[in-house]
């Protein structure tokens, strides 16, 4: 892809931006893995981890996690729209493009929203 | 010249009607997941605290067990399949390749089946 004869188009940025973040989540769902099993483990493998977090350096990887996952759910949703043959032309696939970035963002400013008032 | 059958040549190189199996699968996770991801991050928001005693009791609800459950394994099971297809698109050398699909297999299933069983112990105890 990357290359002379390469002109960066919007829609093959998410297309990589969904493999990054699909990438991303793998490594997301071993740190849940982890943060799962020290809570099994008892209170205090959990308080080993719990700081970490709730600190802020842990709170921005996980809002990093939170737009990572709701924009890999919402680019999901446009490639299973593609696979039943819907959305695949240039206008409305560049359409559901910014539709991803914008829902994906909102989305994650109101689960942040959520959990900051609940807490 | 070989003396091997044409069978015996085919054999382990073709479709073996498994063709679309990766792609099904992939998907099927994919929708299984729509739902399952809304549940997860949307409950994990409203958890009124991140403390020991709070997160214990939200996992031990049965609903909340299963659906971790389903979750933690519709999701390895989409990444695995996701994973393998990175690894088969960029690792060059056949040797590299190998190494690092069956890496990731393992991985996977070790995440698996730790996730799981430990929501289980916190549902069960």
């Amino acid at each position: 892809m990357i290359g002379p004869y390469y002109k960066p188009q919007m829609t093959s940025m998410l297309s990589i931006t969904h493999r990054l973040t699909g990438l991303g989540l793998s490594f997301g769902a071993i740190l849940l893995v982890t943060w799962l099993v020290c809570l099994a483990s008892g209170v205090d493998c959990y308080n080993v981890i719990a700081p970490h977090v709730t600190a802020w350096y842990g709170k921005l990887v996980l809002v990093a996690f939170t737009w990572a996952l709701l924009y890999h759910f919402c680019n999901g949703i446009r490639h299973l729209m593609w696979d039943l043959g819907k959305g695949l032309d240039m206008p409305t696939a560049e359409k559901t493009g910014w539709g991803v970035i914008v829902v994906s963002v909102i989305v994650t400013a109101a689960v942040w929203a959520i959990a900051l008032a609940t807490k | 010249m070989s003396y091997r059958s044409p069978l015996g040549r085919a054999r382990g190189l073709g479709s073996a009607k498994q063709g679309t199996h990766h792609f099904w699968i992939q998907r099927v996770t994919a929708v299984a997941l729509i739902p399952l991801t809304l549940w997860f991050v949307f409950s994990l928001a409203r958890l009124p605290s991140a403390d020991f005693e709070a997160v214990t009791w939200w996992v031990a609800a049965p609903s909340v067990a299963v659906a971790l459950v389903l979750f933690i394994g519709c999701a390895l099971y989409h990444s695995l399949l996701g994973v393998q297809v990175v690894i088969e698109d960029y690792v060059g050398s056949e040797g590299a390749k190998i190494v690092a699909l069956v890496l990731s297999k393992f991985v996977h299933v070790v995440a698996g089946v730790a996730g799981i069983f430990a929501v289980l112990k916190i549902a069960l105890a």
